[in-house]
């Protein structure tokens, strides 16, 4: 519903598992998976949403006045109460609260302003060989907001990562990858049924758009997200390289075990967490796999 | 480490702090008969030399180097000439739970008969309180500034590689030819010259003596020796005793010797600050090591095993116990010698060889309080070495802290120093900058930047105690804009420096004129030339500092004002006025939105970094280039050890939110959580200071373990730190531990006995810190990564 108007949703500064060396990463709002292990949920939607963080609120009842929709109340047990269909998520309270007790889930934005925040690291990109990865979300689903930005940095001289899902029309993603130097292609699971089932969408343009993307030449690093009984026998992993034999320019592989670092964000939300069962397959087990990609002749390593 | 050194590292650790009062008894029998009948400088040298006549001498089992202050490991003796510990003083050093030393009921009688009756109302810390104005008083104990001299001597000095090319016989030689080149006919200080020259030459024979005499206990030891290969090593520390300090050292062995001889001699004629720090020890000990090499008498192994003896003396020396505002401010057993590793050579080379991984290796495997080790990168050090100290870094222990060389050299020759005296010099003590072996860099206390601000906030009264410490610049209710209010706080700044100079520059005098320091002005260049004391302008430079804290709180304060006041005007200057004098007691709302809703200082925000700026100009202004008492010049550093703690406990709450008592915030490094954009924007908000005008910056950072995970992630961690340094940054140092790991400590200390942690420009064992300086440590604003 935004999708003129650019959204992203964070800037990491000092990033150091989303590409190579030192980078500032810009989260793009909006993504049309939904995986079951998602760890930034805020980035889904495309939509602002503005949440209340209850143990912030001191009551103080700024909010309230300035709601231009009468759309906030102070709650009997003292905390902030949203009428939905009131909010317009103008942002008025997040701005003027002053205990940060609302936060928006995104920020509208534009080409210069994300370029200004990318500029500040600037220095360690440069000493580092780094730069920046734009990430979400998905921010394929941006693919105008996303290109000028690309675009923008090729003429700065910045490296250029991708971060994505790869799930997009395979013209945007050749179109983006013209101005791209390096993609972080997120592949779960080989297997198309499961493949719906956890992340919500048919895995077939993916792996086309992958060996697009690897015939047209361009550079992709491969990560898997690895969460226990759900992608990380050894068969799925041989089934992914099986895939991956054939293609050119993968640089290598990264396995990046589950975490459940998402878990607060989801209770920040107010949302619950559907995977609030899923595990990490344990150190050990991850070793192997990592050895047999090396064995199947892939540079990888574990985290980015 | 083997297993010799893993049972010196042991009891080391082990050893319990204790006071030792023989030094104070024998220097007091000393002055008893002699006082008065000795020109001041051959007095102090004359005493040195009875100490070392008479003092116990120490050599332990398994010991290579030999050679304590005290009579046994950690066993620290007074200095009542500076300051005379009361009985009371005594007790509570044994009793406190803090950084206690034990002390003897019978030797606290001693003291209370012999020594006390003697040194009471002569001491020096008598004498210049005595002597302080009354406006000086009222600042001081308002917590303005503190006062270093009042009870140690000044020191913060380091070596330079002389003392491995020349004994001190060559030392006595040049003496001597010096004293026959006196013009008593034409030069009118040639009188005051010769008395110091001939304090000097005492000196250099004291610590000839001093040396001889564990020879001679090597060999009586030697002689009762059943081991045999212990019996040849105590003949071979003879052997080397008999040596250095008097000639210069010829093996790797003698070297270390030979510094630890005049690190020893300096400590023991004062107890100046900082102890003593050998420079660059790894460039001086590489030739040593080199030829070792090349002869076959040396091994790497061998060369390893001589330096962890060396660490391990440098810990077996627990700081002397403070005591007053001191001790409140700074409570260490760490007596800071820092030992700096890297750098360049005098001829612009790189300086890192061999022997600097190795004292790297040392200090990860034997992990110790002291000594602490920096390392210092300049444009051709190579990543290698960056990479081994960004290995130990990640261990852990809050060291090796890291210097930018090339910064170090352009703020000395801003100054004034040659190239080459620069390039020898490095920082001592947390990150001061000196011309090693060649400069007398004092520092004289730290001045409390955020409680200028409060002053200027009250008219110059001291809101905590109702007593006017400033001058009255006026109701801030008054001042018509920010600017007016800005100009308020420079003339309380100005005030405060000035009561502050006015009392060093007595203090330098008076140092000058009763405490010359006649050992330690002969291992410093160039006192035997200008036949003048250390203390009184005979090194070559001759700097004072004044270290200034608080700049995040100040910064952040004075952005609350200039956002909310006067730019919005959304919040009336007498609402926040009541706020800050209530503590913010009813007043919540008002205390987040400043805390939240100011761009603060630490987040590459130029709207709060262009205060910090401004500050730090006027800062600059009120110090730089004012004139000192011995040919040099005030210059300003940016520091406060622990001192932030003690003036947070000093100080209201102020306008950025922060509650009254608490600590501000250290170093040079942003208000303890403002910082919210990570370690980048907190680099590039430091790097907007101007770094080269001050003698020295202090950025902490406190990294979770896991940003520390893989070799990655330590190529990224020197980018960082080669990042900073291209931006002008001078020092950066970090804390790798996580908050649930320090809270479990605070809770099972005896688990976590070995936990060392970055404090200020040092570490300490976290289960040594009071519960304040704990708290501080995990309020420091965590840097982690993001999902």
């Amino acid at each position: 519903m935004h999708h003129n108007i650019p959204t992203i949703f964070a800037v990491k500064r000092y990033a150091l598992h989303d590409g190579p060396q030192i980078r500032t990463t810009v989260f793009l709002k909006g993504c049309p998976l939904s995986c079951l292990w998602c760890h930034n949920p805020e980035g889904v939607s495309p939509g602002i949403e503005i949440v209340a963080l209850k143990e912030r609120c001191i009551a103080c009842g700024e909010c309230v006045i300035a709601c231009p929709q009468q759309a906030l109340a102070i709650g009997p047990a003292g905390s902030i109460d949203r009428d939905p269909a009131r909010c317009t998520a103008c942002g008025r309270c997040v701005e003027i609260c002053p205990a940060l007790a609302h936060e928006a889930t995104g920020r509208r934005t534009s080409v210069a302003a994300v370029m200004m925040e990318i500029e500040k690291d600037r220095p360690f990109h440069d000493t580092s060989g780094g730069g920046v990865t734009f990430s979400g979300g998905e921010p394929l689903l941006q693919p105008d907001f996303l290109l000028e930005l690309l675009q923008e940095c090729g003429r700065r001289q910045i490296h250029r990562t991708v971060d994505t899902t790869g799930f997009a029309p395979t013209a945007t993603v050749l179109e983006i990858a013209a101005a791209t130097d390096l993609f972080l292609y997120d592949l779960k699971m080989m297997d198309s049924a499961r493949h719906r089932r956890y992340t919500g969408v048919d895995n077939a343009l993916i792996l086309a758009n992958l060996a697009a993307l690897c015939r047209a030449d361009h550079r992709v690093r491969v990560r898997i997200p690895l969460i226990a009984g759900i992608n990380d026998g050894e068969d799925d992993i041989r089934a992914i390289l099986a895939f991956l034999h054939d293609l050119p320019g993968i640089t290598g592989i990264d396995l990046l075990p589950y975490h459940d670092s998402g878990r607060a964000k989801y209770r920040k939300l107010g949302m619950n967490y559907p995977g609030a069962a899923l595990t990490a397959p344990d150190r050990n087990h991850t070793t192997t796999l990592l050895g047999i990609i090396r064995d199947a002749g892939f540079q990888a390593s574990i985290g980015g | 480490m083997n297993s010799r050194i893993e049972r010196l590292r042991r009891r080391s650790f082990e050893a319990r702090p204790s006071i030792s009062i023989e030094r104070a008894v024998l220097e007091t029998r000393f002055y008893q008969e002699h006082s008065g009948k000795h020109p001041l400088p051959v007095l102090r040298a004359l005493c040195f030399k009875y100490l070392c006549e008479h003092k116990t001498i120490f050599i332990g089992d398994d010991e290579l180097i030999v050679g304590e202050r005290g009579p046994a490991p950690k066993a620290v003796p007074t200095f009542p000439e500076l300051t005379c510990h009361s009985t009371e003083d005594l007790h509570i050093l044994n009793d406190r739970e803090m950084t206690s030393y034990r002390v003897a009921e019978e030797d606290i009688r001693t003291y209370e008969e012999i020594v006390i009756p003697y040194w009471q109302g002569r001491s020096m810390r008598d004498r210049i309180f005595r002597q302080v104005p009354a406006q000086w008083r009222a600042a001081y104990e308002a917590g303005l500034f503190t006062e270093f001299m009042e009870q140690r001597a000044p020191g913060h000095t380091a070596l330079d590689g002389t003392i491995y090319r020349t004994g001190l016989r060559d030392c006595r030689e040049r003496i001597a030819r010096r004293l026959e080149t006196l013009d008593y006919l034409a030069d009118p200080t040639a009188a005051d010259q010769a008395e110091q020259l001939q304090a000097m030459d005492i000196a250099c024979e004291a610590a000839m003596i001093f040396a001889r005499r564990h020879a001679d206990l090597a060999e009586k030891v030697a002689a009762d020796e059943t081991d045999r290969q212990r019996r040849d090593e105590l003949m071979a520390i003879a052997a080397v005793c008999r040596r250095v300090p008097a000639e210069r050292p010829q093996t790797f062995h003698e070297a270390l010797q030979m510094y630890w001889f005049v690190h020893l001699g300096i400590i023991t004629e004062l107890n100046g600050w900082d102890a003593m720090t050998p420079g660059h020890l790894d460039q001086h000990l590489q030739p040593f090591y080199d030829q070792g090499l090349a002869d076959g008498s040396l091994d790497r192994d061998k060369a390893k095993e001589l330096l962890s003896c060396l660490w391990i003396k440098v810990n077996n020396h627990t700081a002397p116990p403070k005591v007053g505002v001191t001790a409140r401010e700074s409570g260490t057993y760490n007596d800071f010698t820092q030992i700096n590793l890297g750098g360049l050579k005098t001829d612009g080379s790189d300086g890192v060889g061999e022997v600097s991984y190795i004292a790297l290796e040392v200090a990860d495997e034997l992990h110790l309080l002291q000594p602490q080790p920096s390392v210092h990168i300049s444009g051709r050090t190579p990543e290698r070495f960056l990479k081994a100290a960004a290995r130990v870094i990640r261990r852990g222990y809050g060291y090796p802290s890291v210097f930018n060389t090339d910064a170090v050299i352009m703020e000395q020759i801003r100054v004034g120093k040659t190239v080459e005296d620069a390039r020898e010099g490095g920082t001592s003590g947390c990150i001061e900058t000196g011309a090693f072996g060649k400069e007398a860099y004092i520092l004289t206390g730290y001045l409390n930047v955020p409680k200028i601000l409060e002053l200027t906030l009250n008219d110059g009264v001291d809101p905590l105690s109702g007593a006017r410490v400033g001058i009255a610049t006026g109701d801030p209710r008054a001042f018509a804009d920010f600017d007016a209010l800005y100009a308020a706080f420079v003339r309380q700044l100005d005030h405060i420096v000035d009561l502050k100079i006015r009392v060093n520059n007595y203090i330098e005098r008076m140092y000058a004129k009763y405490s010359p320091a006649p050992f330690l002005s002969t291992v410093i260049h160039d006192c035997i030339a200008k036949g003048r004391d250390y203390y009184d302008g005979g090194p070559r430079y001759n700097t004072t500092y004044i270290q200034c804290c608080g700049i995040g709180t100040v910064t952040d304060s004075l952005s609350a004002l200039k956002t909310h006041v006067y730019d919005s005007g959304t919040v009336a200057m007498d609402q926040l006025l009541a706020a800050l004098a209530a503590n913010f007691r009813d007043h919540e709302a008002l205390r987040l939105r400043l805390w939240n809703r100011t761009p603060f200082f630490g987040n590459d925000d130029d709207r709060a970094d262009d205060l910090m700026r401004r500050v730090y100009a006027s800062l600059f202004t009120a110090i730089d280039g004012r004139p000192n008492t011995k040919g040099g010049v005030y210059h300003l550093n940016m520091l406060s050890t622990t001192c932030h703690v003690y003036f947070g406990r000093m100080l209201g709450a102020t306008p950025n939110g922060r509650l009254a008592n608490l600590p501000e915030s250290d170093g040079t490094s942003p208000s303890q959580g403002a910082d919210r954009h990570g370690p980048t924007a907190v680099i590039k908000s430091l790097s907007k200071m101007d770094q080269i005008r001050s003698g020295g910056t202090l950025l902490n950072q406190r990294f979770l373990p896991s940003v520390l995970a893989s070799e990655k992630d330590l190529d990224n961690l020197g980018a960082l730190i080669r990042t900073y340094f291209r931006l002008g940054g001078h020092h950066i140092q970090f804390n790798v531990v996580d908050s649930a790991t320090l809270r479990q400590a605070q809770q099972h200390p005896d688990d976590y006995r070995n936990l060392l942690v970055r404090v200020a420009g040092y570490s300490d064992y976290f289960v040594d810190l009071d519960r304040h300086h704990q708290e501080e440590i995990i309020s420091r604003t965590e840097q982690e990564l993001c999902g």
